[in-house]
C-alpha cells in the first residue's frame, strides 16, 4: 500500500489540515430558512481525532456533508469558509470536489447497507475508487483491495472480494465501507455515526479498527456520534453541537472533568449507566430542541436549561474561552461557577415554592 | 452457553406469564431458521423482565411468539392461568387487550392517516367499552397520563409529533385497554438520549400507576438495567444467563454476558477498554447453529465438552442462573482474542 501513502508530514506550524470558519448551511423550505448549521468554526490537525457530538437536528451530519461538498444542488445557502490544506473548498463545485473525494478525504456513513452498491461485488467497490484516482493495473488494484480488506480485518478476504454486500453481516459491511474510504489513502476521514446501526460488541470492534487505521496512517478523524460514551475514550477533542451551533469545545479530558455548558452536563446525566443501581430515576432533559426555522432570540438551549435566567432568553451567549486553553463554551451561567450555581439554586427555589 | 432448562423458573402459582421451552423456526430457501430454540422465561406480577442480546439473538421473535404473532413452533405460553398456544379465534382475541405491545419505531407503528384521539381510542372502540362520552374521557385521561395535553393533541396526526411524543402516544394506546402485561420491544432505541430518559422515566411511572408487568426488550444493557427487576441474556436463540440486574452486571457468570458488558462505551475518558476485552468475530448463522453450546465458537473458555454437550441452566448464586459448563468465578477476568 506504500504507493498510496499520504505525502511527507507537514512541518510544524504549517497550515492545519482542515480549517472551518463561521460555516453556515441553511436550507430553504416552505416554512422559511432552516438553520441547520449556523456559524461553526474548528480546526483539525493531521493525526488527531475530533468527536462531534449532538442529537438529531443538532447539525452534525449537515456539517460533515458541508465539508465533503455533499449538499443538494439547490435550495441551500452557504456562508463561511472551509479550507483543506489551506485551499478554500467551501464553494468548490462537485466537479472540483471529485478529486478530493477518496484521495484526500473519505467518508464512512451510518448505514453500511445503503452506502454500498448492492449489485456490485465487494472487491469491485474498492477497486473502483482506486482506479478513479491512481493509474494502476487491474491486477495491482485487486491486490491492493485484498490487502485493504486484510487491514480492516475482514476474515477470508479472498472469498469476500467476490461476494455482494447482502452476503455480509452489518459489521463486515461497515469494515468494507471503511476499506473503500481508505483505499486511496485520505488524510481526513469523516465517520458519521459509523457504529450506530451496529451491535455493541461489533461497535467496539469497528471503533478499535478506525482508531488503529487512524494511528497507522496518521490521518485526521472526525467521529460524529450522538453517544458521549463513544468519543470519551477515543477523541482528542470533543465538539458538542446543539441547534446548529457549537455549544462547547474542549480537549476530551477537560470536557468530561470541567464541563461548563449546561447542555453537555444534562446530556451526560440523561444517559443510564451500568454503574447505577437498577430503577435509578434518570435526569431527563425536559422538552425538545428548538425549531430551526424560528430560532429563539437568546440562548438556544434556554427553554430546557436548569440554569436559565432572564438574560438567557434575551441575549445569545457567544462562545467564550474557559480556564483551559482550547476550551470554549456558550453560556452566561456556566456549570460549576458561582454565578451558575446561584442561577440553578434560584430556579430550584422557584420550583419548590 | 446458550443452553436449555427451566431451573430458573419460579413456582407456577406465583407467576403471571410462564414461557416454557419456546421454539420458533421459519422455513426459508436452503433450510430452517432456528430463531428461538427452547427459551423458558417467567414473569411475576408487577415485575419487569429485561431481555437483552444482539441482533439476531431471537429476543423480538420470543416476544412475538408470546403474543402468538405468529404462533410458536412448539412450547408452552401460559398467561394468567390460560394456555395461549391452545386458544383459537375469538378466545385468543379476547385475551389480547390484556397483553399489549410497544414497538421500536414510534412513527411507523402509528397509522399516519388517523388522528391521535382515534389511534388511542381504537382498543376501546373495538371492544365497545362504555359509551362514546366515557371513551373520550378515558382517551383524555391516558393522553394526560403520558404527559401530553389532550386538547392540543387529540385532533392532530402522528406526523405532527416528534419521535418521543409518538412513543408517548403508543404508550397511551397500549395502556388504555387496562392490560396486565406490556411487551416493550426496543421502545427507546430510535430516540435521542435526552428523550430516551423521558420515556424510560415515563414507563416506570406508568408501571406503578397502572400495576403493569413488563417484558422489556433492548440491546442496550444500561437501559435494561435501569428498568429491570430481573435480566435475561440471549444469544443465538438460547438463554445464557438470568439474574437480578445489580448482581448480574457486577458478577457476570456467563462469558457472553461479560463480553457484552465489556463492550459498552463508557462516557468517561479514564475508563478506556483495551482490545483484549473486545469480543471478536460475528454471530454465527441460525440456519446451522454450532453444536452444543452456541457461543462456543467465540468463547475463549470453550473446551471439547462445549461442542458435544449443551449446557443446561443452573443456579450459580442467589437468583442467578447460567447455562455454561465453565462459568466465570466472581471477579474472574476474561480475555478475548483480538480477532476471530
Amino acid at each position: 500500500m506504500s504507493a498510496i501513502q499520504p505525502g511527507p508530514e507537514a512541518p510544524a506550524g504549517a497550515t492545519p489540515l482542515l480549517e472551518v470558519r463561521d460555516l453556515a448551511t441553511w436550507f430553504e423550505s416552505d416554512r422559511g430558512l432552516v438553520h441547520a448549521v449556523d456559524g461553526v468554526s474548528f480546526t483539525l490537525e493531521r493525526g488527531r481525532t475530533v468527536g462531534i457530538v449532538g442529537e438529531s437536528g443538532s447539525g452534525k451530519t449537515v456539517l460533515t456533508r458541508s465539508i465533503m461538498g455533499l449538499l443538494p444542488k439547490s435550495g441551500v445557502r452557504r456562508q463561511g469558509s472551509i479550507r483543506f490544506e489551506g485551499v478554500e473548498i467551501g464553494s468548490a463545485p462537485p466537479r472540483q470536489m471529485r478529486k478530493y473525494w477518496g484521495a484526500h478525504m473519505g467518508m464512512v456513513f451510518q448505514d453500511p447497507m445503503t452506502s454500498l452498491n448492492p449489485v456490485m461485488k465487494v472487491g469491485h467497490q474498492i477497486t473502483e475508487s482506486i482506479h478513479a484516482h491512481l493509474d494502476v493495473s487491474r491486477t495491482f488494484a485487486r491486490e491492493l483491495a485484498l490487502s485493504l480488506l486484510e487491514s480492516v480485518r475482514v476474515p477470508d478476504p479472498q472469498r469476500r472480494m467476490d461476494e455482494y454486500p447482502h452476503q455480509l453481516s452489518g459489521g463486515l459491511r461497515q469494515r468494507v465501507c471503511i476499506a473503500v474510504a481508505l483505499a486511496c489513502g485520505p488524510q481526513l476521514l469523516l465517520a458519521d455515526e459509523p457504529t450506530t446501526a451496529l451491535d455493541v460488541t461489533v461497535q467496539a470492534q469497528v471503533l478499535d479498527l478506525l482508531e488503529a487505521q487512524q494511528r497507522e496512517r496518521f490521518m485526521a478523524l472526525a467521529l460524529v456520534t450522538h453517544d458521549l460514551g463513544v468519543v470519551a475514550g477515543r477523541a482528542d477533542e470533543v465538539i458538542v453541537m446543539y441547534a446548529g451551533q457549537v455549544v462547547e469545545k474542549a480537549a476530551t479530558a477537560t470536557l468530561f472533568s470541567d464541563m461548563k455548558m449546561p447542555y453537555t452536563e444534562a446530556l451526560l446525566h440523561s444517559i443510564p449507566t451500568i454503574d447505577q443501581p437498577s430503577h435509578t430515576r434518570l435526569s431527563a432533559i425536559p422538552g425538545r430542541p428548538p425549531d430551526l426555522v424560528h430560532l429563539p432570540t437568546g440562548c438556544r438551549f434556554a427553554a430546557r436549561c436548569a440554569y436559565v435566567q432572564d438574560r438567557c432568553l434575551e441575549e445569545q451567549p457567544p462562545l467564550r474561552p474557559g480556564a483551559t486553553p482550547g476550551h470554549e463554551f456558550r453560556c452566561w451561567f456556566p456549570v460549576g461557577t458561582p454565578e451558575g450555581q446561584a442561577a440553578r439554586a434560584r430556579n430550584e427555589g422557584v420550583e419548590q415554592r | 452457553m446458550a443452553g436449555t432448562g427451566t431451573a430458573h423458573l419460579r413456582a407456577e402459582s406465583d407467576v403471571l406469564l410462564r414461557v416454557e421451552d419456546l421454539v420458533v423456526e421459519f422455513h426459508v430457501d436452503g433450510g430452517r431458521v432456528k430463531a428461538v430454540s427452547g427459551i423458558s422465561l417467567d414473569l411475576v406480577e408487577g415485575e419487569t423482565l429485561g431481555l437483552v442480546g444482539e441482533s439476531g439473538c431471537g429476543k423480538s421473535t420470543t416476544a412475538r411468539a408470546v403474543m402468538q404473532l405468529p404462533r410458536p413452533t412448539s412450547g408452552r405460553v401460559r398467561f394468567d392461568g390460560v394456555e395461549l398456544t391452545e386458544l383459537k379465534g375469538d378466545a385468543l382475541r379476547r385475551i389480547r387487550p390484556r397483553m399489549q405491545m410497544i414497538f421500536q419505531d414510534p412513527i411507523s407503528s402509528l397509522n399516519p392517516r388517523r388522528k391521535v384521539g382515534t389511534i388511542v381510542a381504537e382498543g376501546l372502540d373495538i371492544w365497545g367499552t362504555g359509551d362514546a362520552g366515557s371513551r373520550r374521557a378515558r382517551v383524555d385521561e391516558m393522553l394526560g397520563a403520558v404527559g401530553l395535553d389532550p386538547d392540543s393533541t387529540r385532533n392532530r396526526r402522528p406526523h405532527e409529533f416528534s419521535g418521543g411524543q409518538c412513543q408517548r402516544i403508543s404508550i397511551a394506546r397500549a395502556v388504555i385497554t387496562e392490560p396486565k402485561l406490556i411487551i416493550c420491544d426496543e421502545p427507546v432505541s430510535a430516540l435521542d438520549v435526552s428523550v430516551q430518559a423521558q420515556i424510560l422515566n415515563l414507563l416506570e411511572d406508568m408501571k406503578q400507576r397502572y400495576d403493569l408487568t413488563m417484558l422489556f426488550i433492548a440491546h442496550d444493557l444500561a437501559v435494561v438495567k435501569n428498568v429491570s427487576d430481573r435480566v435475561a441474556v440471549m444469544y443465538l436463540g438460547k438463554l445464557c444467563e438470568v439474574g437480578p440486574p445489580d448482581q448480574l452486571y457486577e458478577r457476570p457468570a456467563h462469558p457472553y454476558t461479560a463480553a457484552l458488558l465489556a463492550a459498552i462505551p463508557v462516557p468517561d475518558p479514564a475508563s478506556r477498554l483495551d482490545d483484549a476485552h473486545v469480543l471478536g468475530g460475528d454471530i454465527p448463522s441460525n440456519l446451522d447453529p454450532p453444536s452444543g453450546c452456541r457461543f462456543r465458537t467465540r468463547c475463549p473458555k470453550a473446551q471439547a465438552r462445549c461442542a458435544d454437550e449443551e449446557p443446561s441452566i443452573r443456579e450459580v448464586g442467589p437468583g442467578q442462573y447460567v447455562a455454561c459448563h465453565f462459568p466465570l468465578a466472581p471477579g474472574e477476568a476474561i480475555e478475548f482474542a483480538a480477532t476471530a
